[in-house]
Order: C-alpha cells, then structure tokens, then sequence
C-alpha cells in the first residue's frame, strides 16, 4: 500500500515475512538516461541504509534495515510504530515538550559528533514510539559532513520546520532544542552552530527571518 | 514617420546586468512595442565586467534611439523609466542605471529599480499565460528553482557556485568551441551533443535542494584534456547531468508546492533537451509546461519595462538618491505586491 509519494522515493506499507515493513521504492525516472537513472538510484539505495547504520553507531534510533535491493533500487525496513512527533507536540504539556525537544536536540547533536547531516530535520520525519524513544526517519537528503556551514543549515531547517509546524511554542522548543544538543556536543560547539544559524538568517535567504534575526 | 496618438501609458526598461545592453518599451496594458537587445561579445574568454561596460555606454544612445523608432512614440509619451538595479556586475549596473537616472529627470518622470530575476519571471508570466508557475531559471549568471508564496518570489533550490550556463559557457571554451555572433556556446554543445552516443559517469550533485556545478565542470574539463573521449559525448553527457540535477530540482519544487505551471526561462531555456525533460516532469505531475521565446528568455529590456510597470502600479518608485545598484541583491528580498492580486 502506497503510503507516500514523493519526488524521489515512494513509500509502501507492506507485509514482508510476517512483518510490517517499509518498502522505500526508487523508481527509475523517465527524463533521465537510462545510465545516469541506475546510477543515481543504486547510489541512493546504498547510501541511505549506510547512513541510517552509522546513525545507529551513533546512538541515534533508526529503522532497522532488513535487505537492500540494489537492482530495483528498494530498501525494506522496520516499520516503526508510534506516533509522528509533529501530530502529538503542540497537545502536549510545557514538561513534555521540553523533555521531548530537549532529545530531539540531544539526538541531532549525537548524529552531528558523528559527521552526519540528516538533511530533512522536520517533525514529521521524527517517530515518537509507545515506550518514548524518538526514532529518526527518511535519511533520503542526508550526507557526511563536519562543516559548520551543513551544520547550521541542518539545524536551520528544524527551527523553520517548527516556525510553520508549530508556530505557538516555536522559539521555546527550538530553545530546548539547542539545550540538547549543547548536551551532547558541548556549549562551546552549541554556541559556534547558533552564531551560525544566525549568520545563515541574515545572510537573506528568507527575508523575514532575517528581519527577526536583526532585532 | 507617424507617432501614436493614444491615451495610453509607456514604460521605458533599461536592462544592463550583464554582457546585453537592452532598451524595451511596454503600454502599461502589456503590449510590447520595441525590445531592443545589443550584446558585447568578447574577444576571448568570459565577460570582463569593465569591457562589457564599455559597450554598453557605447550603444546607450543608439540603442535607445533604435527603441524610440521601433516603438514608434516620442520620448516624452513615457510615463516612468524602468532599469535593472540588481543582481550583476557592477560596472555593466552602473552604466544602465545612469542612463536611467538621466533619461528620467530630461523626461521628468518617476524612476523605478527592478530586480533582474524578478523581470525574468513577470514577462515569462506575461508572453506564456503563466499565472502561479515554478519556474526554472537558468542562465549564464543564474541558476534558481522558484515559486510565489506569501508576498514573494521564494527560492527552493539555486546553486551553491556556478550558474549552469556558465558551466555550458567554460566548458565550451575550455574544448576550443569557437562563439560566432547569434550563435551561444550553449547552442553550440548542444549541437555537438546531439551526436553524442556514449554516457560518461560525471559527479551529480544535488544537495537537498541545492545544486553545485564547479565539481562537474573540473572532472569534465579533466576529461577533455586526457583526450580518451569524443567531444561529442563528453557534450552528451554534461548535459545529461546537468539537466538531470535541474530537473530533478524543479520536480521536488513542484511535488512540494503542487503547483499547476512549470515555466522555463533565461538563456539556457532555448535548449531542447532541457525543455524535453522538463516538459516530461510537468505532464507527469499534471502541470502545463510553459517555455519563455528566446527574445523574452535572455536579458532584455522589455522584462525590466514589464515589471517597471507592476511595481509603478504599485507606487513603488524610486527617489534618484536611493536608486544605487545592488550587485547581490537576492530574487527572495523583494516584495511583490502585485501578484496575486
């Protein structure tokens, strides 16, 4: 059952070995040269599972990769059962949204020690599971990295993502956000990313946020 | 010669970011009576912001004269003066503005300072029907994926170096392509690609929504210069790689905003490649597919005339002591009253 469509990867809901698995399809796009499209859709296949394990070294909770398809560039993984941290956060308690940001952020900052960027930080690629862990999910955009530039811009996209998602708590959850990740990165690196998540605002991409990072 | 005797209103638009020098004037109502283009073509290598200046203060007066006829009216029948303030290079910026600045206090009218990306968009917009596209804008010194959202014109994707023309341009120059007059480097490796029959593996980098091409152009000039390949495939698969990344771009951008047009525009636009690919990706998401002609695709005033006259509408002239040029000013800080409404 198809679960998501997107511009590049399309998600199934499956049964697999009396499993309930994801099944993320790359399918092969017509406007390309057949050469270039298997290069580009078994590059991805690869890649992605890589990073989702490295993740894991991490500390970082991900899907557990079952098999890597490489011909049909498909990669079938746990299906994660929980809730969306974008569907529960704006219900819950001022207490346990700060708990739950505050390791969001500790989270990112466990994958940015390790030289990975997610990529695609909203709180809809985040899985609250029953026994609350946060599993990390669509490691689609990301890459290795340990500029601050890529760091920044990371981080960048989670405070947007909470500005349109969760506009009411926006600057208290962010705020948390960075509380964690100065946990596991340390106030000193924190700080260095924050200077530059506000170097990033200013230099006009969005042009309203760049007003706010002027007052 | 006759003049036109109406009551309707002119814009004048001076376009002079780059190597073009362009007069256009538009009535207020979107007709277009004169677009006017004259390029400095260098003698060797790229666009040297000083020499392209030069020509362009050269050709001012001529070009100007040449758009007075074509369009038919007198110079006092224009009601506002139109000119690129920004993005590009300095000195080619200057010498458009200042022929603004004085063109509009002799005629006595109100000046209005366009940006060159936002210009590209409104008369794609105009000349196709488009009415709320992303759009594709790629040339020599741009490369960005954009769509309206909130007041302004939003960036989902650009390049983090080079423009993809400018790719085009270097590598083109780099395997000794000669440019002839009409004829761009861009025609002339796509020309050369159309013969190509072998795919060479060439770095693709997207990132997120991004694009880089420096990477792409060094391994490929690499390439070139070890003489293992033809040209003709080389040109062939540069532009498989590069539209490919364009493309793939431009199909996030449209499954996200899940818009209905798909408008392609700037100098790279006359590509039929990258027009086949694009057209491909719009049916697929059930989006019309909408190509800017090449008069209105490359830099020129008509586009600076149009949007002069959006923004007038709007009372968004410009005091002659603030009207300075802006090198870097970014399609996403203007504000665009007029859409959408």
């Amino acid at each position: 059952m198809l679960i998501k469509k997107g511009a590049e990867a399309s998600l199934y809901l499956e049964e697999w070995h009396n499993r309930k698995v994801i099944m993320k399809r790359r399918l092969p796009k017509k406007y390309r040269v057949p050469e270039l499209d298997k290069e580009i859709r078994s590059y991805r296949t690869i890649h992605e599972p890589q990073i989702i394990h490295r993740a894991k070294a991490a500390g970082v909770p991900t899907p557990t990769i079952f098999m890597v398809d490489i011909a049909e560039a498909t990669i079938v993984m746990e299906f994660i059962n929980g809730k969306q941290v974008k569907q529960v956060l704006d219900d819950f308690s001022a207490e346990e949204r700060r708990h739950l940001c505050c390791l969001i952020g500790n989270l990112i900052g466990r994958l940015h020690n390790r030289g990975i960027i997610h990529g695609d930080l909203t709180t809809s690629n985040m899985i609250l599971t029953p026994r609350g862990r946060v599993v990390f999910v669509d490691f689609g955009l990301s890459e290795h990295s340990i500029e601050l530039e890529t760091r920044g811009v990371d981080l960048h996209l989670m405070k947007t993502a909470f500005q349109s998602t969760h506009y009411k708590y926006a600057k208290e959850s962010f705020g948390m956000v960075m509380e964690g990740y100065a946990e596991a990165r340390g106030n000193e690196a924190a700080k260095h990313v924050l200077e530059k998540i506000r170097e990033i605002e200013k230099r006009g991409r969005y042009v309203s946020e760049r007003k706010e990072a002027e007052v | 010669m006759s003049t036109r005797h109406s009551a309707a209103s002119y814009c004048l638009g001076i376009e002079s970011t780059a190597d073009d020098f362009s007069v256009g004037i538009l009535s207020f109502d979107g007709d277009v009576l004169a677009n006017i283009i004259s390029a400095y073509i260098p003698e060797k290598g790229g666009i040297h912001p000083r020499e392209a200046a030069r020509h362009h203060a050269e050709v001012a007066g001529n070009i100007l004269e040449k758009a007075f006829q074509k369009a038919r009216i007198k110079p006092q029948d224009i009601q506002v003066v139109a000119f690129s303030q920004g993005p590009g290079m300095g000195p080619c910026l200057r010498t458009g503005a200042t022929a603004a600045r004085a063109l509009a206090a002799y005629l006595q009218v109100p000046l209005v300072g366009v940006n060159h990306c936002v210009a590209h968009i409104e008369i794609g917009k105009l000349v196709t029907g488009a009415k709320d596209p992303v759009t594709l804008y790629v040339s020599g010194g741009n490369t960005i994926v954009s769509a309206f959202e909130a007041g302004i014109y939003r960036i989902f994707g650009e390049t983090l170096d080079i423009a993809v023309g400018n790719c085009l341009d270097v590598f083109a120059r780099e395997a000794g392509l000669r440019q002839d007059e009409g004829v761009p480097f861009g025609a002339m490796v796509e020309k050369m690609a159309s013969q190509g029959q072998t795919f060479i593996s060439l770095p693709y980098t997207v990132k997120g929504m991004d694009l880089s091409f420096s990477g792409l152009l060094t391994a490929v000039i690499q390439l070139l210069h070890e003489g293992k390949h033809r040209l003709e495939d080389l040109c062939f698969s540069l532009q498989e790689t590069v539209f490919s990344m364009l493309t793939e771009v431009t199909e996030r951008a449209l499954a996200h905003t899940e818009k209905l047009e798909v408008l392609l525009t700037g100098g790279v636009a006359a590509n039929k490649r990258l027009q086949s690919m694009l057209s491909q990706i719009a049916d697929e998401h059930n989006a019309r597919f909408c190509v800017v002609p090449k008069e209105y695709a490359l830099d020129n005033g008509a586009m600076i005339a149009w949007t002069g006259i959006l923004a007038y509408q709007h009372n968004m002239t410009l005091p002659v002591e603030e009207s300075f040029v802006k090198l870097r000013w970014r399609l996403d800080e203007v504000y665009a009253p007029w859409v959408g409404g």
